[in-house]
């Protein structure tokens, strides 16, 4: 079986939210973790998508 | 001059003629102009020697020179080929890709059309050398104008209506009408999609157009035609901006959502109402279901 999209990053605002077996990205507000999605959009070529206020993963499709 | 290289020749002339009036070159810049051009013509033109020679040659008994001409057009296969590996190479640089099943429905046409100048050939030599050069003149003619109505199959347009829609956003979904496209959380990914992209709704008018819209390699064709014609605003490493295009499974309905460049709407109507539709992609089902009906109560 071939996975086709696969999450590469989480980014979060709630360091207490039970994320794991994953790289997380803490910020620490809005502002820092839209940088630090769209910098990590760049660099992974994957989408920064919204899960929740204040979760984003990026997935590689 | 003999009467019959007269006939041959008018049959040669007629042939590359039509090659050349098949042969255009529009907004999806294929085939590439002048070398791409040339090949076609150049194998129109043997094309057109085959179907010009066949007549005489039965006439004089060559039969060695009929089992030739089956050989010598089996080689036309060899122009699908062509034109299958040279797209699919090209295909993987371009920035929307044509997808398989439009390569293999060009490479199809290019093959067919060479079958439709040895047919005008055929004709034109037959009616110069039976009737009189005057005949062979209105055969060529008769040939080319079967050949623009054979040249050619549907479009978009003759199954489908095309509506022009404003995508939106609810919360982080891209919606375009009421079918959702895709999750885009960035902010700053919004605001461009707000600001370049462009959405559209495509109606199919039957089952047929429904099938037909729903196959991955027609939607592939439309996004493909729509950025050679409107172009793109995207690059590599934004996988966010890319075209896509969703069915709404209870209507089905196609949304097409992209970022073009010209944003002129008559424009965008044209270019996606151009896309032909895809031999290998359409389905007769209306037609098949009303047959069945048919017999059944025979």
């Amino acid at each position: 079986m071939v996975l086709e999209k696969y999450i590469l990053a989480v980014i979060t605002m709630h360091p207490d939210a039970g994320i794991a077996g994953l790289p997380i990205f803490y910020a620490k507000d809005e502002q820092e973790q839209n940088r630090l999605a769209n910098l990590l959009e760049a660099i992974l070529d994957g989408i920064a998508h919204k899960i929740s206020d204040g979760v984003y993963i990026i997935v590689k499709h | 001059m003999s009467e019959t290289t007269i006939a041959i020749l008018l049959g040669i002339g007629f042939g590359t003629g039509a090659r050349i009036y098949m042969l255009r070159t529009d907004y999806r810049s294929y085939p590439t102009y002048l070398h791409g051009r040339i090949i076609h013509i150049l194998a129109g033109f043997i094309a057109s020697a085959l179907g010009a020679v066949l007549l005489p040659a039965i006439v004089n008994q060559d039969y060695t020179a009929v089992t030739f001409f089956t050989v010598a057009a089996s080689q036309f296969r060899d122009v699908r080929n062509m034109e299958r590996n040279t797209l699919l190479n090209l295909d993987e640089n371009e920035i929307v890709p044509r997808g398989k099943t439009y390569i293999e429905g060009i490479a199809l046409v290019f093959e067919g059309r060479n079958y439709l100048v040895i047919l005008t050939a055929m004709l034109t030599t037959f009616s110069a050398y039976y009737i009189s050069y005057w005949a062979g003149l209105i055969g060529g003619c008769l040939g080319i104008f079967l050949c623009s109505r054979l040249m050619s199959g549907m479009k978009i347009r003759d199954i489908a209506d095309i509506k022009i829609v404003q995508p939106h956003f609810e919360d982080a979904g891209l919606y375009v009408g009421d079918v959702y496209i895709m999750n885009i959380g960035l902010p700053e990914r919004q605001k461009e999609i707000l600001t370049y992209g462009m959405g559209f709704m495509l109606i199919p008018h039957n089952l047929n157009g429904k099938v037909n819209l729903a196959n991955f390699g027609q939607r592939q064709a439309i996004l493909h035609d729509l950025y050679m014609g409107l172009g793109i605003y995207r690059d590599s490493g934004t996988p966010a901006l890319t075209p896509l295009a969703k069915r709404n499974m209870d209507t089905g309905a196609l949304a097409v959502f992209m970022l073009p460049r010209d944003h002129d709407e008559e424009w965008a109507r044209f270019v996606i109402g151009n896309v032909p539709v895809l031999e290998s992609a359409y389905r007769y089902m209306s037609s098949k279901k009303k047959n069945r009906l048919e017999n059944q109560g025979e």
